[in-house]
């Protein structure tokens, strides 16, 4: 079981948190014109990295807030985790 | 019977206290503090099993978790447990244990004939055996394997038991009480952190507790109490035994079961049996020690063949003798210990080393001591069948080849020593890539990947000297690294005997002509040919000759037998062992009870339950209740005799003709405030949202990015910058991470805040056509009229006293509102609405009715809501705004969502009009069509409908738009059940919606 640090409650038990997907992919603007490329890429296509991975997760059973974590996808080595407003 | 082989004078049991119990039916008496496996061997007691695949008789083999054979079946206060370590249970007054394994006893097991036919139980039998042909798998070969295997029956009772789990964060955690462990956790508490200190057994202290050594001025065994007693008097630590760390996870996240109660006769009441603790340490000891490995000869499962180290701690620890005429047969020093503590004892020992001319102080001492020793001498083989009664000896040539004359030794038990295996399990489990040290033939821990060091023996480190240097200094520096604090304690002077090296010698070669089994794992039956006839098949990995043999499989993890096999192995592999490598070492490294691992989270604890405010007004009132979600939902209300068909169907009539109430607390509920919320709805929801009135309610639909539907619900305005937002029961939950979401990450610059009111509001729905004559009586002081409070409108009003929502939505296609008040208010409020009530015929309804009442309006639910549908397929197309964005919008081009023949909501009524449809039924054309026969569509909900008194279904169906009128089959094998149908529109009662607007 991982452990997490919130960014705004300190360090907490995985079974706190749900996993929010690859935090690199960028919604594209609403009621702008986006490419079926481009908007096939947002919703369906994903890396899956053997090693680092910028991820969100949602602190569910605390602070309800969604926020960034830095996490090594094969040994799970979580080197940073960021608000959504700060970048790496 | 008498314990004939109990000594008077030595040993820690407590012998003030005589405990009686029952071995297949038998009572022997042994003392408190006796494992079974000490009080059995007290008692004379050596056959205790038979073995997994041969059924030949098994014994004693080690004197904890190292135990291959002596699993029992327990029977304790009317429960019964399998798989029970007769090495590691400690008996209590009233145990009573059976053998497992053999039938019909353990003295005459049919099953020893598999010991003759051995020819036809080869490496990989069962899969050479059971493949063909396929039909005989159910019921022949699935029954007989299921039988064979396994060691004991698992109970199918109700487990009584408690059991609990904790969770702890620490310091440090220290995993073994031997030297290395308390001398790193006393080290580390001296200098403040906070330390916990687990060790397995129910006495502190590991080897010290039989070796000969001196610590400071005290014994080995003084040192190690007075250790304990100061930890366990240090506010910074817990010390815990019978507390077994089994694994070792992620970010430092070790797992404990500590066994409470089961060395107690009669435990009190709500004392856990055992308790799992889940700990999350800054650092970890790995202090495990070590386990004695075996040497591989003849028939060496023999009841009476022992670890050296098992028969000294039988000796000192129980003062039990595990034979009389004991043969020590060693490559190694360590047993030489074994043979003194005999010999101290009066009895006799003969040694037997594969050594040919070793010198170190022991052996003098043992030489001293007039035992008798043979250098350059092996044990070939076991003789006996239930018990050892002699040994066949031999003289082995130096290359260890070629065996000498065999000659015969008396004797009643041997002790087998083929040195030391670091327990390296929980290092390995966290990651630790081990290396192999050729010194001492093993693997040992490498670098870490988690933040953990060993020490000790586990490590490789077998002087006592060097381990409680190390140890000391480890618990220091960790300490230090922590806490910051800089408190050395001194490590001690150390007494001990040197050691001389061991010899690389770990297999008897096979006399001419002979055909014994060599067992390298005794548990399950795995020897020297099977391995070799793994190799000759072509098994090269050493994961699959593990699989393809079971070495090294079933509850003891091959704890004594993997390093024998990877020798094998690399032998004729012709390769070093490093080259073969280790099989994975997975937790847990001992069996745990199930019971330890779901905890208290059974039945009712499993999972939260919520209760509506009005949840005892219903149970009063006869409801019959259905778990929706989380949720305790009415399912219908009974009257007399009925059943739940006639108590729904009773209750959605009502509603037709009069008025019912339904509870509808459960609807998720969420609170939407800020200057940009009309703007976020008119994203999150598919319609527009940019002009609704204050005082007005609108229904939306949310979809995925995907296009896929993803909820529906009304959301009401408030007040200028206030929204009421519903969400089915289902997705409450779901939904407010979805808005989180957007608000969040995706459009933070939106001024909005959300958040759940799910249990801050009880809801009471009114629907009938008498629920507004009902709605004047409640609020005298409001005009409900059809002008002044029409469908989608919002009030809010006092309803004696307290203060309520009131919206007039429908979900059942009738004239309706739905009521809020605070939840403390819930059950007033529903009181007050079932007494005014009562002149228009009210009755409660449940989720049955409600449901019933939705399907034949044709409103969509979970069922249409499946994940797997559109908008257009469940007919809420004409609720896609063309001029606005929203999400998911994007996804609703692609071709298959605009395709000709799309999927779309349809309503069926049987053809006989009598036959109810099974929700999932699958929808055909011809029914005697060729296989595969297509699938139209699928039946998504069913209902009695009480509009036209017959069953009625929505079903999801190919080109649904343009199949009303037509005759399909519902076809549902899983009910048996083919039923001619016709399709009909969704909107079955009440198609132009009138009602509602009435």
């Amino acid at each position: 079981m991982l452990f997490i640090k919130c960014p705004y409650c300190g360090d907490r038990s995985q079974n706190e948190f749900a996993y929010g997907g690859d935090a690199t992919v960028k919604r594209p603007e609403i009621n702008k014109e986006v490419s079926d490329k481009d908007w096939d890429n947002f919703v369906y296509l994903r890396k899956s990295p053997r090693g680092k991975h910028l991820e969100f997760w949602h602190h569910v059973s605390g602070c309800r807030q969604w926020f960034k974590i830095q996490r090594d996808t094969s040994t799970h080595e979580i080197f940073k985790t960021f608000k959504v407003t700060e970048e790496i | 019977m008498s314990q004939d082989y109990r000594l008077d004078n030595i040993g820690l049991i407590n012998r003030d206290k005589k405990v009686s119990f029952k071995f297949n039916g038998k009572r022997y008496y042994g003392y408190e503090g006796d494992t079974l496996a000490s009080a059995l061997i007290a008692n004379g007691v050596h056959l205790i099993g038979r073995s997994f695949k041969y059924h030949r008789p098994r014994g004693f083999f080690g004197s904890g978790v190292d135990e291959p054979y002596a699993k029992v079946q327990l029977y304790k206060n009317g429960e019964s447990e399998p798989n029970v370590s007769a090495t590691e249970i400690e008996i209590f007054e009233g145990l009573e244990s059976e053998s497992v394994n053999c039938w019909p006893s353990v003295n005459f097991d049919v099953g020893a004939i598999n010991n003759f036919l051995n020819k036809f139980l080869p490496a990989g039998f069962y899969y050479k055996t059971f493949m063909w042909p396929k039909s005989f798998w159910y019921k022949i070969y699935e029954p007989f394997i299921r039988k064979a295997a396994g060691f004991g029956v698992v109970s199918v009772k109700h487990d009584k038991d408690r059991y609990e789990h904790k969770y702890e964060y620490c310091d440090l955690i220290v995993a073994g009480s031997g030297p290395a462990g308390l001398a790193s956790a006393y080290a580390a508490a001296k200098n403040g952190a906070k330390v916990i200190l687990a060790e397995d057994k129910p006495r502190f202290g590991g080897s010290l507790l039989t070796d000969e050594v001196n610590i400071g001025n005290q014994s080995g065994k003084d040192w190690a109490n007075k250790i304990i007693n100061e930890l366990k008097g240090m506010q910074n630590v817990t010390v815990k035994n019978r507390a077994q760390v089994f694994g070792y996870y992620d970010h430092n996240m070790l797992v404990m079961s500590e066994r409470l109660t089961d060395h107690l006769a009669k435990p009190k009441k709500y004392t856990p049996r055992q308790r799992l603790w889940y700990i999350r340490a800054k650092e970890v000891v790995i202090s495990s020690g070590s386990i004695e490995r075996p040497i591989v000869f003849g028939n060496n499962d023999t009841p009476g063949v022992v670890l050296a180290s098992a028969a000294k701690e039988y000796l000192k620890v129980y003062g039990v003798l595990v034979g009389k005429k004991p043969l020590i047969f060693t490559n190694n020093d360590s047993a030489y210990e074994t043979a003194i503590e005999f010999k101290k004892n009066g009895i006799n020992p003969l040694i037997f080393d594969s050594r040919e001319k070793p010198s170190s102080e022991i052996i003098n001492e043992a030489k001293n001591l007039n035992i008798e020793i043979k250098f350059s001498h092996v044990v070939v083989s076991a003789k006996g069948y239930k018990k050892v009664k002699s040994a066949e000896v031999s003289k082995i040539s130096k290359d260890k080849n070629t065996l000498g004359k065999i000659e015969n030794v008396d004797c009643d038990c041997i002790c087998v020593s083929g040195f030391w295996t670091p327990t390296i399990h929980l290092s390995s489990q966290s990651g630790n890539r081990t290396k192999f040290d050729k010194n001492i033939d093993s693997f040992v821990p490498n670098q870490p990947k988690q933040k953990e060091t060993t020490v000790g023996s586990a490590k490789g480190t077998f002087t006592l000297e060097e381990t409680l240097k190390t140890s000391f200094e480890t618990g220091y520096q960790l300490s230090k690294k922590i806490t910051n604090n800089d408190k050395k304690i001194l490590t001690p002077s150390v007494v001990e005997k040197k050691f001389t090296k061991h010899d690389k010698f770990w297999c008897v070669p096979l006399p001419k002509g002979k055909k014994y089994k060599r067992f390298i794992d005794f548990q399950n039956d795995v020897t020297v040919s099977d391995i070799e006839l793994a190799l000759r098949e072509g098994y090269r990995s050493i994961e699959h000759v593990k699989r393809y043999t079971t070495l090294g499989m079933a509850t003891d993890q091959g704890k004594t037998s993997n390093l024998n096999g990877l020798q094998l192995v690399s032998s004729i592999e012709d390769k070093i062992v490093p080259d073969v490598g280790h099989t994975t070492f997975r937790p847990p490294y001992t069996p745990v009870t199930i019971g330890t691992i779901v905890g208290r989270e059974i039945g009712k604890h499993s999972k939260p339950t919520r209760k509506s405010p009005m949840h005892t007004w219903h149970k009063e009132n006869n409801a019959v209740f259905v778990d929706a979600g989380v949720w305790l939902r009415p399912r219908y209300y009974k009257k007399g005799n009925e059943t739940l068909f006639q108590a729904s169907k009773r209750e959605a009539a009502n509603v037709r003709k009069n008025v019912g109430i339904c509870d509808v607390t459960t609807l998720g509920k969420i609170d939407i405030k800020g200057p940009d919320s009309a703007e976020f709805l008119n994203r999150v929801y598919t319609n527009a949202w940019l002009k609704l009135p204050i005082g007005k309610a609108r229904y939306g639909v949310m979809l995925r990015e995907d296009g896929m539907l993803m909820d529906d619900g009304t959301t009401t305005r408030i007040s200028e910058n206030h929204y009421h937002m519903t969400t089915t029961t289902a997705q409450a939950a779901n939904i407010l991470s979805h808005l989180e979401y957007y608000l969040q990450v995706v459009w933070p610059e939106l001024n909005v805040n959300v958040v759940s009111t799910t249990e801050q509001w009880a809801g009471a729905a009114l629907a009938g056509p008498r629920s507004r004559d009902l709605l004047k009586k409640i609020f005298t002081d409001l005009d409900v009229s059809n002008d002044n409070f029409p469908f989608m409108g919002y009030l809010e009003g006092n309803l004696s006293g307290v203060h309520a929502r009131i919206f007039r939505i429908s979900f059942s296609g009738e004239l309706a509102y739905e009521i809020n008040v605070e939840s403390n208010n819930g059950n007033f409020m529903w009181e007050k609405i079932i007494q005014l009530g009562k002149e228009f015929e009210i009755q409660p309804y449940g989720t049955e009715a409600l449901s019933t009442l939705r399907i034949e309006m044709g409103h969509v639910a979970g069922p249409e809501l499946d994940g797997r549908t559109i908008s257009y397929d469940v007919s809420l197309e004409g609720m896609l705004s063309k001029k606005k964005d929203f999400i998911g919008k994007r996804s609703l081009n692609k071709p298959a969502f605009i395709a000709k023949d799309r999927q779309k909501i349809v309503g069926l009524v049987p053809i006989d009009k009598k036959t109810s449809i099974p929700e999932g039924s699958h929808l055909v054309k011809d029914v005697n069509a060729k296989l595969p026969n297509p699938k139209l569509g699928h039946i998504s909900s069913s209902c009695w409908s009480v509009e036209f008194n017959n069953p009625f279904s929505l079903a999801i169906l190919k080109d649904g738009k343009n199949m009303i009128g037509q005759k399909l089959f519902a076809v549902s094998p899983l009910k048996n059940k083919v039923i001619p149908v016709e399709v009909v529109s969704s909107h079955y009662v009440d198609p132009k919606g009138e009602r509602v607007r009435s």
